[in-house]
């Protein structure tokens, strides 16, 4: 196979190039997981900039949804899961003793793999956020922030004249921009996507990575993803994990078409993975 | 590939599923016949089940359809003043005190009128219930006007005779082609009637074959028993009874005697009924039961045999009181009506007074407790072990122990509320709190596990939903978790209030089986239960009391399967899929 990259890849890094943020939003130095006697994450030191879409990609099993979930203390819930090392949000640490993990969780949400909407409707998917944390002061703010978020994840318009249906008869890429809706309507600093698009066909793929694209610039976002050329088109940086390492972080478009490791280049040259 | 299939090669050759060869063809037919065999099975199961239950559900309903009607004499009565309200006083009290039973006595006495001696009247007065003048106490504390005018009214009637007319096993024979004239020599009292024609030869020779056949069967019973090596002592009043029907058959006499152990002859004459006592082909001597209006000669065909082809030894009813009850019923005094006192009304001794509502009333006000008690503790419980505890060893401790709970014995919790709660606490026994409490203890393992597995069922997605928008547990336990698990929390707390309400066993443990009249109308009232009533009533020799028996047990089903169809209903209705 000729190492020739991806038309498609040369066109979107272009793009992405002009867009990267310097400052890092998130800091997470020597960062180790064990899922009890499994040390699932070794020694990961990783930079996030602010305002940008960062992709985690590697095989199965290499760590990439264990570090993500790191980051809003998603882990917290595993009992038989421990985390050492420092993961720092805008220079405080997030695993300080003094500080919530509900109200971190607030600050950081988080988009899953299945589209997982509350048995409730899509009104009330939206507006949950955002009534737990008191973040409407009365009814008509609350109808605001509702169709704010929708309209942000760009389903306002399909949506709009059937509020009170139930979330989950809407399609899968539907429920999917509906989980995204529901995330932003409290206004996170940190959107974390696991794996977001790998329940979705490709025409729901497509607008699910549209709209990342047009959200990037109100948050930071971090995508775990197990296609490359998603990866590719969406985000800024891009962090490679094998198992429990990270292996090689950078600029999307050097990952992808100068990756400094042999093991990135045999990976996103689909030597294994 | 055709060298492999020919077997050139020494690796052994992986072969692959033929059409056509014997072997194969041999291999599907077993899995057809395997498969076969299977659904024989399977529907022979089903149809084996499906027999006992239709076998059950039939017994029961035929059995309980009559408990739930009673017969009763519709007649107009004179509410005489005298026998209520002498001073005229006409306030309640004083009517409700009256005595209408009396009254009853004597509608009845009008109905049939003639009837002397104190035997007959009191043969007469046994056919009302002792409740018989409540309809109209009713009536008359409705409208106090009524007193000293003609009402028409209900006038219960006893079991006995309730129970035989709602019984068709005593069949009634009559004969009318009567051949000579008969002639009664008085109206009432002993009397005999001597007729024209020898009417009564085939009558005494069929009650010579049933005495020979009745001999013949206690003969046979002698053999079997002397064969089984019974000693020739315990046999000897059998011996004799059989020697005493040879004799009785055997004799040439014309003139027979009859008993309470053959079939009861009775001859209609004149508007009057005897019954026969003994008979010769053209005379019969007897008893008059109802009179006769003279001892004019009666043309053949105007006069009748009755049959009464069960014998007077084995009806609760004799041949007075049935007489009583057909002439009433020729009269068409008598009805059957829908017996809605079944469930306004506790129980009694009397089986026509007896109802359910104090089971009823008690069960619910058991079940009351119950429920208050399980459903917030049981799911209150399942939540915080399913959700909240730390999983160590005092967890896996607790959760064998609740699981183990659920297979206790129901009578070791009745021992448990017994010693606790009566003899520790000492609340008052018999009483419906008490009930619910050792039905809470038996019932909760069953809800907490029901509760757990629907708390269990509600996929790990929404949770973490719920966390991923910064809800915290308890939130996305409360606001998420909980109302998804609802339908199967409900489900289970209704199937656990079903179990809770066909126990019996602790409730006898704690009282709960004592004869109570009363219809509770608090939870520390002495009270029984359904189920419990049921048992009381299926251990009383009366007739009527089995047919109550079977009404109460379909009551109990029918509110079971309310229960059931309720628990079916609601999780239909809130099942969601995602």
């Amino acid at each position: 196979m000729d190492m020739r990259p991806d038309p498609l890849i040369m066109m979107t890094t272009q793009t992405a190039q002009a867009t990267v943020a310097a400052k890092p939003k998130i800091v997470a130095r020597n960062v180790n997981v064990f899922y009890g006697e499994k040390h699932a994450l070794k020694d990961v030191s990783v930079d996030i900039p602010e305002r940008s879409v960062t992709s985690f990609i590697g095989p199965s099993g290499c760590g990439k949804s264990t570090f993500l979930r790191c980051i809003n203390r998603m882990n917290d819930t595993v009992p038989s899961c421990r985390v050492e090392g420092t993961i720092l949000i805008d220079g405080k640490d997030i695993y300080d003793p003094a500080l919530d993990p509900v109200q971190l969780r607030a600050r950081v949400g988080m988009v899953f793999q299945k589209p997982n909407p509350f048995p409730k409707s899509i009104y009330d998917n939206v507006a949950y956020g955002p009534r737990i944390h008191g973040l409407s002061r009365s009814k008509g703010e609350l109808d605001q922030i509702v169709e704010a978020s929708l309209r942000k994840a760009s389903l306002w318009e399909e949506v709009k004249d059937r509020l009170t249906d139930s979330g989950t008869g809407l399609s899968g890429g539907q429920q999917q921009r509906l989980c995204i809706a529901r995330t932003i309507a409290i206004n996170p600093e940190i959107i974390l996507m696991d794996e977001p698009c790998s329940a979705l066909d490709p025409i729901a793929t497509a607008r699910i990575e549209e709209l990342m694209e047009e959200l990037r610039h109100n948050f930071t976002i971090v995508i775990v993803t197990h296609s490359m050329q998603q990866a590719a088109r969406v985000s800024q940086q891009t962090a490679f994990f094998h198992l429990g390492h990270v292996v090689e972080v950078g600029e999307t478009p050097q990952i992808f078409t100068n990756p400094t490791d042999k093991r990135t280049q045999d990976y996103i040259t689909g030597r294994f993975g | 590939m055709t060298d492999l299939t020919a077997g050139g090669v020494n690796a052994p050759a992986i072969r692959r599923v033929e059409f056509d060869t014997e072997e194969a063809k041999a291999r599907l037919r077993r899995r057809y016949r395997s498969e076969f065999r299977f659904k024989v099975y399977g529907f022979a199961a089903l149809a084996v089940t499906t027999t006992f239950l239709l076998l059950l559900l039939s017994s029961i309903v035929s059995k309980g359809i009559p408990g739930f009607f009673q017969n009763v004499i519709v007649t107009d009565v004179l509410v005489d003043a005298g026998k209520i309200d002498p001073e005229g006083k006409g306030d309640a009290a004083t009517l409700r005190a009256g005595d209408y039973t009396a009254i009853a006595r004597a509608a009845l006495a009008e109905a049939i009128p003639g009837i002397e001696g104190r035997q007959l009247k009191k043969e007469l007065n046994g056919l009302l219930s002792s409740g018989a003048g409540d309809a109209l106490r009713e009536q008359v504390l409705a409208d106090p006007s009524l007193v000293g005018q003609r009402v028409k009214t209900q006038l219960l009637l006893a079991d006995e005779a309730d129970v035989f007319l709602k019984d068709s096993s005593t069949t009634i024979r009559t004969i009318a082609d009567t051949r000579g004239i008969a002639t009664p020599t008085g109206t009432t009292g002993d009397v005999t009637i001597f007729v024209g024609a020898n009417d009564f030869a085939d009558d005494i020779a069929e009650v010579k074959a049933e005495l020979k056949a009745k001999a013949a069967a206690i003969m046979e019973t002698i053999e079997r028993r002397k064969a089984r090596g019974a000693g020739p002592e315990s046999l000897r009043d059998l011996e004799r009874e059989a020697a005493d029907l040879r004799i009785r058959y055997e004799a040439a006499a014309t003139s027979e005697t009859l008993d309470s152990k053959t079939p009861s002859r009775l001859v209609a004459i004149n508007g009057g009924i005897v019954k026969v006592k003994e008979m010769t082909p053209t005379l019969v001597k007897g008893e008059v039961i109802i009179p006769l209006t003279s001892t004019a000669d009666a043309a053949p065909g105007t006069w009748q045999i009755r049959v009464y082809e069960k014998p007077e030894s084995n009806r609760n009813l004799n041949d007075r009181g049935l007489t009583f009850l057909e002439a009433l019923k020729a009269k068409g005094l008598v009805e059957n009506r829908f017996n809605w006192a079944f469930f306004t009304t506790g129980d009694s001794r009397e089986a026509e007074l007896a109802g359910i509502q104090g089971a009823l009333v008690g069960s619910i006000l058991t079940l009351l407790v119950t429920i208050g008690l399980c459903l917030p503790i049981g799911v209150l419980a399942a939540i915080y072990l399913e959700e909240f505890a730390p999983k160590n060893r005092m967890t896996e401790l607790i959760e064998i122990n609740i699981n183990n709970l659920a297979a206790v014995p129901s009578i070791v919790f009745g021992l448990l509320g017994l010693a606790v709660f009566l003899n520790f606490f000492n609340l008052p026994r018999s009483a419906p709190l008490v009930g619910g409490l050792v039905l809470a203890l038996l019932v909760l393992p069953t809800i907490i596990i029901a509760s757990r597995a629907a708390l269990k069922s509600v996929p790990p997605s929404i949770r973490e939903a719920a966390l991923g928008v910064g809800a915290s547990h308890q939130q996305a336990v409360f606001h998420h978790v909980l109302p998804l698990a609802m339908p199967g929390i409900m489900t289970g707390t209704i199937i656990g209030m079903a179990h809770a309400l066909g126990e019996t066993a602790p409730l006898l443990m704690i009282g709960m089986i004592a004869f109570i009249v009363d219809v509770p109308t608090s939870l520390t009232q002495a009270a029984t239960v359904l189920p419990v009533q049921i048992f009381l009533w299926s251990d009383l020799p009366e007739p009527a009391f089995k047919m109550k028996t079977a009404a109460a047990i379909m009551v109990l089903l029918a509110v079971l399967f309310v229960m059931n169809g309720l628990a079916i209903w609601l999780r239909k209705k809130f099942e969601r899929r995602w």
